[in-house]
Parts: C-alpha cells; structure tokens; sequence
C-alpha cells in the first residue's frame, strides 16, 4: 500500500443551518489522481477547501502525511504540507504579470533576483504543461483570455520552490479550456501522479474523471455515496451514482425541424472575414464550436451590439464569467431576474414592485432555482443555481434572440438536462438561441452549428454532421482551403 | 498592442511636458533654473502626499484625510519638535501608528475606508487647532535647511520628484513585497489563499501612507516655516488627483509611482499656467478640474482602442 498524503476521518461543516459535510472519510494515496463527482451543493467546495486550509472543520479529523492537526490548520500550513488548490473561480490577480502571480504563491521567491527566478519557474511549467502555449511570464493576466489564465493558474499550482508537492486539487480545471489543452492537461495528470504527486480531479465533464482518475468517489449531501476504481465505473453508473437521471442527448428534435423556411433573425459577418456569414432563424438553435477563443465569443458581441450584424428582435445575453459579466453581487435572486426587464415592469416612470415579484416568482418556479426566498442575496445560491438565475434573466426578458456564452461552464449534470429541456421549449415557442459551447455533446442540441477558426467561420454543419470527428476536422483546419 | 500599452503609460508624462510647455510659451523667463525651482518648489510636499495617497488606493481604499493630517503634522513639527526633538519625533511616530491602527480598523471591521478617513480628516484638525490655535510656530533650521538646498543645473524639487518616484516604484513596483501589495488590491481573496495576511498588508500600506503624509507635512513647514492647521487641506483632492492623474486606478491595484510623482508636478504646474494665464485664483479649482478630464478623457480613448483591438 502507497503512503497517503492526506486523510479525513468523519469531518463536518455546518455553516448555521447548512450542513454541507456530514461526515465525509477520504484517503488520498501518493501518485493516485482521485476522481471526484457530484451534483452542485453535494460538498465538493467546502471539501477542497477545508483541504486547502481556507475553512477549518467543525468536527472531524485531518492527517496530513501520517500526523494528526489540530486546530492549526490553515492556508499557510496547507501550503507547508505541499497541498495546492487550483479553484473553479480563478484566484490570479488581474493586475499582475504570470511572474508575479506565481510569487505570490511561493514566499521564498523573493530578495535580489526574485523576478528572474520566478519567470524561469513558470515558464518552464507552462512549456512543460502546456507546449505551445503562447503565454508569456511577463503577459499581466487581464491581458489574457480566460483560458490562458486557467492554464497559468493550473501550471503555478505545480511549480515547486521549498515547499514539497504532495496534493494538487483541480477544481472543473478544464471549464475554460479548449479539446487540445485539455488533453494535455488530463496527459500531465499521469505523468505528475506517476512521479508520486496525488491529484483530486473534481470535474463535471465524466469522460474526463473516467478516461484519467485512478479511483473515484461520488458525493452525495455531504457524504460520500459510493467509492471505486475507476474501471469499475462507467458512464451510466457513474452518474446513477450521483442521483440524478441523465438522459442520452436526443437528435431527433432538429430532423423534424424546418427552419430553411422560417424568417431570418441575425445575418452578420465575422469581424475576421471569411467567406460565410452568420445566420440565425426564427426558432432555431444555433451552435457555435471550435477551439476557445477563436472568435465565438467576439460573434455572440457583435450580435449583441448590433456591430456589422442585421438583428430583427430584442437580444438577451447569458454570459458564460458569471462571477464578472453576469450576476450582481449585492442584490437579491429576484433582481438579478428582473433587472433585463425594468422597462416593462415600469409604472409611471417607477418599478412596479408587486409584477416585479410576480416575474421573478415565476421564473424561479419554471426554471426550478433552489431557493426558499427569492430575496435572498444571490451569493447564497450555488453556481449552478446563479447561472439558472442567469438564464431566467433572459427568458423573462422580452429578447426574442438568446445569446449564449457557454453558459454551463462548471454546472453539474442534472442543471444541465433541464436547462437543455428548457432551451429546446422556448426554442419550439419560437425563440432563437445562439449558444457558443466548448464542450462539443452540447451541440447535439442544436439545429445547426458554424465551427469558427482564427475569427472567420471555417465550416457550417447541419445536424446530420455534428460529430465530434467533424467539428474537431473543422476547429483544426488550415486557413488556406 | 505594445504601442498602446505605451501610450498609456507615457500619457502622464505627455501632459506634463504639454503643461511645460505651455507655460514655458506664455512666460518664457521660466524656462531657468530660477523659474523651474520657484513653480516646483510646492511640488515637493504635494508629491509626498501623492505617494501617500497612491499606498492607500493600491489596496481598493481612498483616504480623504491626507490634507488635514499634512496639516497636523506641520502643526507638531512647528511647535513640538521645534521645541523638544524628541517629543516631537515621538508625536510623529504616533501619528504613523495611528494610520496603521486606522488600516487595521477599516480592514477588521470591513468599513468603508471613505467614511472612516472622512470623519478622521476632522479628528485631524481638531488636533492640529489645539495644537497650535492660531498660525504660527517655527519651522527647526534643519528643515528649513534642508528645503532651501540647492544643487547645481537641475533644481532641487525635480531632483527630490525623480529620487522620491524611483524609490518607491522599486519598493511597489519591482520588489517582492509590492506585489504582494499591488496583489492585494487586485485580488484581496487570491491573495488570502495564498496564505498572506490582508491585515497586515493593510496595516503595512496606511503605515507607509501615514510616513509619506509626514514627509509630506515636514517638507511643506521647511518651505513655509510657520504652520497652520488649514494650510494643506487642498492636498486631498490633489493626491487623488495626482494619482489617477499618474495613471493609477481607484480599484484593482493598478498603481505608478512614478507616474503619481509626475501627475503631482503637473497639477503643480497647472496651478502656475493659470496664474501666468491671469485666470482669477476662483476659477482655478475648476480650471484644474478641466485638466484631469481631459487627461482622464484621453486615457479611456487609449484604453478603449486597446480593448478593441
């Protein structure tokens, strides 16, 4: 049996009311990578945090490296124990460089030519991570996409100064990353576990926990509901296990579809060129894939800002960030439903409070946001909850036109499969949605998708073609035709 | 995009050769060494007090009590440290303990930095008038001295801004400790997972503010030599000024120091433009105004065009 880096003997977390561990027991080997799944809320967060040190537990005990701590657990002693936590919101500063943001993890990285040192460190875990990056050590990180600030969060958090690594806890590390940087994460996974470094993978992609964790344990309501090697789990069990039912994705819906004849919403042209314009229609779904930050993002803005783009309807957009382009921090669920809708629920020049509750009541019963007030602060929500809230922004709202801005990013399974059914609803009510996805099952849900490569449109494929063979032929094909 | 960058970097010093030049088109007899010392000579104390502010706005935090507490400090070194070096060196001390016991207050107790300094911009005064009531006071020789130095081809307060400005880009800019400041503005939670105390951060950063607003009190009394409690009460406004002025930002951590030196000199400068432009002493607050929005102006064109590309 493999030393174990880290165990937890019966830990609880209540916060008030809220029990969000009920006795959770897990050991973690050396050199295993620890698959963890579970629905939003099942206790994921609060277990990597009390992990990482940034929450202490309420009851239970923690060994780390065979010795038992006390009540001295803490970031800083976490980090002492080489435990590092790359967390699902990112936590660079946005005003710093990539350089100086790894110092800020490493207290010996400091005194005369402390700055030399800490851009060869990263660099070299960038190159070694992620060959072909293009993230530079001096780039500040506001001047990256999100995906290049995930991997230069995912490569700091295996940088080694005097500390040892022992734990590297990836929380939904590849959200932002396109197909080829995240196979070359998933590829470093195995080769740092096989150097004795133990990783727990939390993610909500389940190709990935099974394609790459040695063992996996599902949570369930703050305990751990079942516990395995990884082979012994397939897809089907894995999400039985997790409690909710997941339907295969159906394609039937878009076959019976005749949108060719349904009057045309948004035509716009890609700011890059290219050949072919977008086009969206009446009542239809439509996808835009290809690799992160290759445009798609840019095309949902342009619609939105009417910007070399003709738009025949109200737009609504759901953005995919939601901790900086979509919730507001200090108000209530309520307002953040009703706030893309003052205009209508305006009386004499004041916002009728009574329709305003009504709407947000409403939504919150349709779309099934899990909450026992709508007045409660938004923050109290789960992720998966606030983006809901985000989606029930949108369709409460007059817009006609949905845009989408990978909006799952992060959101557990069974969210996923009614917000899924929803879109298709109020898509056959007569609505358009046009959704940018990095994860390519997703699309399997619209009518049509335009792959984009370099800004420019490189393939527009009908249902019938979306594969993942296809888009990935066209997400990775050359400028030049 | 590096062009950009540039250009937004090199803005602040833009506007200050834009206002030297323009003064030195209107009156040209300032274009000597003489001329250059006497318009920059108030430079000094405002860019002390820039700096001051600048530490202060690096962690998300605005002190709207700077000017007053320039003014107490004038007032302590007029009268106590004239009187007893000691006593009087001690007073000051005090006086940066209280910032920082002020920075670990408003980071303790999560209140808003703007309120707190509000009300203690009044505390500070109450102080200063009982300290010395009417104006008056002594300034030591030492101060004095050291205000009236004068060196040879470049004039003292330009050589003072560069010494000053470098300093402190080093110290925040370039040292390990200042991004671990500068850290803690653009991302305070980050920043606690990464181990790192917010409370002494903050505690370090009013501390320095509260040491370059008595740098900034001493150097103004050695060019006054008698103090009075109101005499700095417009460096509030000009710090901030001056900082954003520099190219910093209200929140995120984005700060220059060297920039916040030179947007010092600039609202300095612009004070003497106006003067030389016979615009009536009313007028001038706005006229000032008027400089930072068009700065202001220039620098969100530049950074919009950045955004966009």
């Amino acid at each position: 049996m493999t030393p174990e880096t880290i165990r937890l003997d019966g830990v609880e977390k209540t916060f008030g009311a809220v029990r969000a561990l009920a006795g959770m027991d897990l050991t973690v080997a050396a050199g295993e990578c620890l698959g963890l799944v579970g629905h939003n809320g099942a206790g994921k967060s609060t277990l990597m945090h009390i992990l990482a040190g940034t929450l202490a537990p309420t009851r239970g005990e923690l060994t780390a490296a065979g010795t038992r701590v006390g009540g001295q657990w803490s970031t800083a002693a976490a980090q002492g124990q080489g435990i590092r936590c790359v967390f699902q919101e990112l936590s660079l500063c946005p005003n710093l460089t990539v350089a100086e943001n790894t110092r800020i993890v490493h207290g010996s990285l400091r005194g005369p030519g402390w700055k030399p040192r800490a851009r060869a460190l990263i660099r070299a875990k960038l190159d070694e991570i992620f060959p072909g990056h293009g993230i530079g050590a001096d780039d500040e990180i506001a001047s990256l996409a999100i995906g290049k600030r995930q991997m230069a969060e995912i490569a700091r958090a295996f940088t080694v100064t005097d500390n040892p690594l022992r734990l590297v806890i990836l929380d939904e590390p590849t959200s932002s990353l396109d197909a080829v940087t995240t196979h070359q994460l998933l590829d470093y996974v195995r080769r740092e576990t096989a150097r004795g470094t133990a990783i727990i993978l939390i993610s909500h992609l389940l190709g990935e926990i099974l394609g790459t964790s040695d063992r996996i344990v599902v949570m369930k309501d703050g305990r751990k509901a079942a516990e395995r090697a990884a082979k012994d789990f397939d897809r089907t069990s894995l999400v039985a296990a997790m409690g909710s039912e997941a339907r295969p994705g159906d394609t039937t819906r878009a076959a019976t579809r005749q949108a060719s004849n349904a009057d045309l919403m948004v035509r716009a042209v890609p700011a890059a060129g290219g050949g072919t314009a977008f086009e969206a229609r009446k009542g239809e779904i439509v996808g835009l894939a290809g690799l992160a930050g290759h445009g798609q993002t840019r095309m949902l803005l342009q619609i939105f800002s009417k910007d070399r783009a003709e738009v025949a309807a109200p737009v609504a957009f759901i953005a995919g960030d939601r901790q900086s382009d979509g919730i507001f921090n200090l108000w209530s669920i309520a307002r953040n439903i009703t706030v893309r809708s003052f205009s209508a629920l305006r009386r004499g020049g004041l916002i009728d409070l009574g329709r305003e509750a009504r709407l947000a009541e409403e939504w919150k019963s349709r779309i099934g946001i899990r909450t026992p007030d709508v007045d409660n602060n938004i923050l109290t929500l789960s992720g998966g909850n606030q983006q809901k809230t985000l989606f029930a922004r949108a369709l409460a709202s007059d817009a006609a036109i949905i845009l989408m801005d990978d909006p799952m990013r992060g959101v557990d399974v069974g969210t996923k499969q009614e917000v899924y059914g929803m879109i298709r609803q109020q898509a056959e009510q007569g609505r358009t949605f046009i959704w940018y996805t990095t994860e390519i099952e997703e699309l399997s849900h619209c009518d049509r998708a335009y792959v984009f490569r370099n800004g420019a449109i490189s393939a527009s494929l009908a249902v019938a073609d979306l594969t993942e063979e296809k888009v990935l032929e066209a997400s990775f094909a050359e400028a030049a035709r | 995009m590096i062009g950009r960058r540039f250009l937004r970097q090199a803005l602040p010093f833009l506007s200050l050769a834009v206002v030297l030049a323009a003064i030195f088109f209107v009156q040209p007899r300032t274009m000597s060494y003489f001329g250059l010392n006497l318009m920059l000579q108030y430079a000094v104390p405002i860019a002390l007090a820039t700096i001051a502010q600048m530490f202060v706005i690096t962690v998300n935090d605005l002190d709207l009590s700077i000017g007053p507490f320039v003014g107490l400090v004038g007032s302590i070194a007029a009268t106590l440290l004239y009187d007893d070096p000691v006593l009087g060196m001690a007073a000051l001390l005090a006086c940066i303990a209280a910032y920082g016991a002020v920075g670990a207050l408003i980071h303790s107790r999560n209140l808003p930095s703007i309120v707190v300094t509000l009300g203690l911009s009044f505390v500070w005064l109450g102080i200063s008038v009982l300290i010395l009531p009417t104006p008056g006071g002594n300034a030591p020789g030492w101060l004095k001295w050291l205000m009236a130095v004068q060196i040879p081809l470049v004039p003292f307060p330009i050589v003072a801004a560069i010494i000053i400005g470098g300093a402190v880009q080093l110290a925040l800019m370039y040292s390990s400790f200042g991004v671990i400041a500068r850290g803690a503005g653009g991302n305070p939670r980050a920043l606690a997972r990464a181990g790192w105390s917010m409370l002494w951060t903050k505690v370090a950063m009013y501390s320095l503010a509260g040491f370059f607003g008595v740098l900034s009190g001493l150097s103004l009394l050695g060019l006054t030599t008698s103090a009075d409690a109101h005499v700095a009460d417009r460096y509030t406004l000009y710090s901030i000024a001056g900082v954003i002025l520099g190219g910093g930002e209200f929140i995120g951590g984005r700060v220059s120091p060297m920039g916040a030196v030179v947007g010092a000199l600039t609202l300095a400068l612009a004070g003497s433009f106006l003067i030389f432009l016979r615009i009536s002493p009313d007028w001038q607050i706005g006229a000032q105004g008027a400089i930072l929005i068009v700065v202001l102006a220039l620098r969100a064109a530049v950074t919009l065009g950045e955004a966009r590309r």
